[in-house]
């Protein structure tokens, strides 16, 4: 068919750009899930831990969550000082979205702990940070787990968006279509790649989740 | 009445869930379908309502082919009590129970009226009325349960297990109030359980299932604990059944003896009115341990005699006086009586 | 910089309704494109959904549709649309309708099929007709997920509708295109403000109709506080609450991964 020759010359002559923005891709998606992963846990347990936080910052979680992605991206530079091409704005921005997911997603999985088994294992002598390292967190790690996964294939999909503002990143395979006059190579070739990365994002991360919560397979398929 | 003629279900997997079952149900009566788990008994209650269709056979209620029914009819014309009472989440209490009415076509307004007064027939307040399911208890739900049953005023009433799910003490005063509840509305009713003792204390009749859908037994509740019609229906009825069968025979006939019999060196004190208040002898005095009437079951009577220190339960009239002291040596030789005379009666 | 935003946000000029490049010209506009979009893909996708949840039958289709909307980023599945379809405003409104239906059609059967099993199975009992089942028993408890959709159909397609402008159609986009085609930060920025805003009302606009469409007895709401034992209707107490955004705001953890929020543009 003639499509995919065009997509394989349109690979030919670019697959330099592509490679470099698959890379940038990369970092501009993941980059804000792990800050935000290690941000997440005080802010949920301190949700969990304070009832009174709970609804200011779960307000707050779910106005972010509101706010269009773009708007974010242009919104930022005024808000920061950053200048409006600079990567740093998706980093934050993305950090925030994710942030805002994350927090509810650990207050949620923390609350879902089975407060016997907390109980019993202070009836233990476990002292509280480390019965909440050691048995807590790791309890609610399914429900974040879920929440990060959400996130990531999330994330992959709205770096896209920045490059209307003309930061590098897979999304410049859908704008350079638009300048080509639609024309659907690169388009599909972007959406093709993005889709399979977040894909494989999403494989890792249930592979891990799989090795650091190996209770919740053995009995648990309700 | 409810017929079951020749009926079977299979279910697709291949279960044999009912088999040839054929059985009828009186009017106006309690029969109690009780057997264990697994052998049809919720599948052959399902298929009275049609919300299963059987493999062959047919059912029918006074004389019509339940089949040949549109099913949503047939069920509005049927009170329906599910096991966890199955209430509707969104609706409030009053609109669960005036459900069936608004199907039929009723006024909102006439079937809410309706709702309230049933409300208050199976024992709840009409506070409650305006709250949604999540905020009873779960005797209250299985109440409004039996409620939206009753709205549409069904002659036929099916019940899934409907005291379950609570606790003993909740589900005996439901037990009570049911048999109350039945006394003034006289409905034919079909009811599941796999409680022997519920079955023996709730049923006119009691049909005993076995697996795979067969029926092994359908008798009156006396008569199942007397002569169990074989070794599963015998295991099932379970220990104690010649005991548990002196609920049903009656002490009236019992020979008493006069309140100042000494009895083992005991004699019964009485107060001004001739109440009874203990036994005193040997130097000391000692409870009754209560009083029976003479309305009361044989076995009410030799619990109270078991129970009494001097071996006599204390028969009282209307009035709360003493009448008449029965020892267990009466009874024994009463119910031995009574029990040859029952056994040479069935083989003659 | 700031200082621009604000003249800009504050001209008075900028508000006037008959200024064709005005906020509330182009806010209309944009308003336009979604709603259109909105209820085109409600059109389509609550009916499928309801059909698919009340009869289980073509879930994988609701399932799978759910999924790869998720991985799918917007930018390029729009752009593909208009590089197929042709541009103009027929092709956005296809695109912005192709975002909006996984969501709703999603959500929805993932919330008649949330509906206990019990429950469905007493209105059979008490002799409801199927349809009557759909819209008495099963939507009326799936409402709070299905309502879950709705607003996360609602909020992409506002976000989504901004790409109009840069297809040379109407809308909040403009400012954010024009702006940064005539390097009028101030612009871009107060559009993007403006944007914000807007999705933030949408989305509020349907937490209060899901308060007043939602029976208290399936969202939470009556089970609240100490009112066993106290007389109070429900229905009464419950309105006192304020509105709170959080408690209805997306809670991927403890549902399914079907029925978690989707976010891009
Ligand atoms: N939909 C179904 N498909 C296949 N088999 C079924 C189905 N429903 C019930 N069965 C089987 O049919 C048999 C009878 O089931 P039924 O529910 O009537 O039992 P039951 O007497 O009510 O039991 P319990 O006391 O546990 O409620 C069981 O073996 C059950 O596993
Ligand atoms: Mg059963």
């Amino acid at each position: 068919m003639e499509f995919f020759s065009d997509v394989r010359t349109y690979l030919e002559i670019n697959h330099e750009t592509v490679l470099e923005s698959l890379v940038q891709h990369i970092w501009l998606a993941l980059l804000p899930v792990a800050i935000s992963f290690v941000l997440a846990l005080p802010l949920g347990w301190a949700v969990v831990r304070y009832g009174w936080l709970k609804h200011p910052i779960l307000t707050l979680s779910s106005v972010i969550y509101t706010i269009p992605s773009l708007a974010l991206f242009l919104a930022l530079p005024a808000i920061i000082g950053t200048s409006i091409l600079d990567p740093l704005n998706v980093v934050i921005a993305l950090t925030l979205y994710s942030l805002a997911l994350l927090v509810r997603t650990t207050a949620d999985g923390l609350a879902s702990v089975d407060q016997q088994v907390v109980e019993a294992a202070t009836a233990m002598g476990y002292k509280p940070a480390r019965r909440w390292f050691t048995v807590e967190l790791p309890l609610a790690l399914p429900v974040i787990m879920a929440g990060l996964r959400i996130t990531t294939v999330a994330n992959v999909s709205m770096v896209t968006v920045s490059a209307l503002i003309g930061i590098q990143s897979l999304g410049q395979l859908f704008t350079r279509g638009f300048q080509l006059g639609f024309y659907a190579p690169p388009i599909v070739i972007g959406l093709v790649l993005s889709v399979l990365l977040a894909l494989l994002a999403d494989s890792i991360i249930v592979l891990v989740q799989r090795l650091v919560t190996p209770w919740a397979r053995v009995g648990g398929a309700r | 009445m409810i017929e079951f003629d020749d009926v079977t279900k299979q279910y697709p997997d291949g279960t044999v869930a009912v088999g040839n079952l054929s059985l009828t149900i009186p009017t106006g009566a309690i029969t109690v379908f009780v057997g264990p788990s697994g052998c049809g008994k919720t599948t052959s209650l399902r298929m009275i309502n049609r919300m299963i269709d059987p493999t062959s056979g047919t059912i029918r209620i006074d004389g019509k082919d339940v089949t040949a029914q549109d099913p949503a009819l047939l069920r509005r014309s049927i009170g329906y009590v599910i096991q966890h009472a199955g209430l509707f989440p969104h609706r409030t209490v009053v609109d669960n129970v005036a459900t069936v009415p608004v199907l039929t076509g009723l006024s909102r307004k006439e079937a809410r009226k309706r709702a309230y007064e049933l409300l208050e027939r199976v024992g709840l307040t009409t506070g409650m009325a305006d709250r949604y399911p999540v905020q009873l208890s779960g005797g209250q739900q299985q109440r409004v349960g039996v409620a939206r049953a009753l709205a549409a005023d069904p002659p036929v009433m099916l019940m899934d297990e409907p005291f379950s799910a609570v606790d003993p003490v909740v589900r005996d005063s439901l037990q009570q109030e049911f048999l109350r509840l039945q006394g003034e509305l006289g409905k034919t009713i079909v009811m599941v359980t796999h409680d022997i003792d519920e079955a023996i204390k709730l049923g006119d009749n009691v049909a005993v299932f076995a697996e795979g859908g067969r029926l092994a037994q359908l008798a009156g509740p006396e008569d199942l604990l007397a002569n169990p019609a074989d070794d599963f229906v015998a295991g099932f009825v379970g220990r104690d059944r010649g005991f548990r069968g002196l609920s049903f025979a009656a002490s009236a006939d019992l020979p008493v003896e006069p309140v100042d019999t000494e009895v083992e060196g005991l004699r019964l004190a009485v107060d001004d009115a001739g109440r009874p208040t203990g036994w005193t002898g040997h130097g000391r005095a000692l409870p009754t341990e209560g009083s029976w009437s003479a309305g009361d079951s044989l076995r009410a009577v030799t619990d109270l005699a078991i129970l009494s220190p001097a071996g006599a339960a204390v028969r009282v009239d209307a009035d709360g006086r003493a009448d008449g002291l029965v020892r267990h040596a009466t009874v024994a030789e009463f119910v031995r009586v009574r029990q040859l005379e029952r056994l040479s009666g069935t083989d003659g | 910089m700031n200082d621009g935003i604000l003249s800009f946000l504050l001209d008075a000029t900028n508000w006037q309704p008959g200024n064709n490049d005005g906020f509330v010209n182009r806010t209309i506009e944009h308003l336009g494109y979604s709603a259109t979009a909105l209820v085109i893909a409600f059109v389509v996708a609550f009916p499928l959904g309801l059909l698919i949840g009340h009869t289980n039958r073509g879930a994988f289709l609701a399932i799978n549709l759910g999924n790869a909307g998720r991985a799918l980023p917007t930018l390029g599945v729009v752009m593909l649309v208009l590089a197929i379809v042709g541009v103009g405003l027929t092709p956005v409104t296809v695109a912005l309708v192709v975002l909006a239906i996984p969501p709703i059609l999603t959500t929805t059967y993932a919330g008649m099929r949330a509906v206990s099993g019990a429950t469905v199975d007493a209105a059979r009992g008490v002799g409801m007709k199927e349809w009557q089942i759909v819209f008495q028993v099963e939507l009326p408890n799936a409402w709070p997920i299905v309502f879950g959709g709705l607003r996360n159909a609602a909020l992409q397609v506002v976000s989504t509708a901004t790409l109009a402008a840069y297809v040379g159609l109407g809308g909040l986009g403009r400012y954010l295109f024009d702006g940064l085609a005539l390097r009028d930060y101030p612009r871009v920025v107060a559009g993007a403000i403006v944007l914000a805003v807007l999705a933030v009302v949408v989305d509020l606009v349907f937490s209060l109709v899901q308060r007043l469409v939602v029976s208290p007895g399936v969202d939470g709401r009556a089970s609240r506080g100490p009112r066993r034992g106290s007389n109070a209707p429900a229905a009464l107490t419950a309105s006192e609450d304020v509105p709170d955004v959080a408690d209805d705001a997306p809670t991927p953890g403890g549902v399914g991964m079907d029925k978690a929020p989707r976010k891009s543009l």
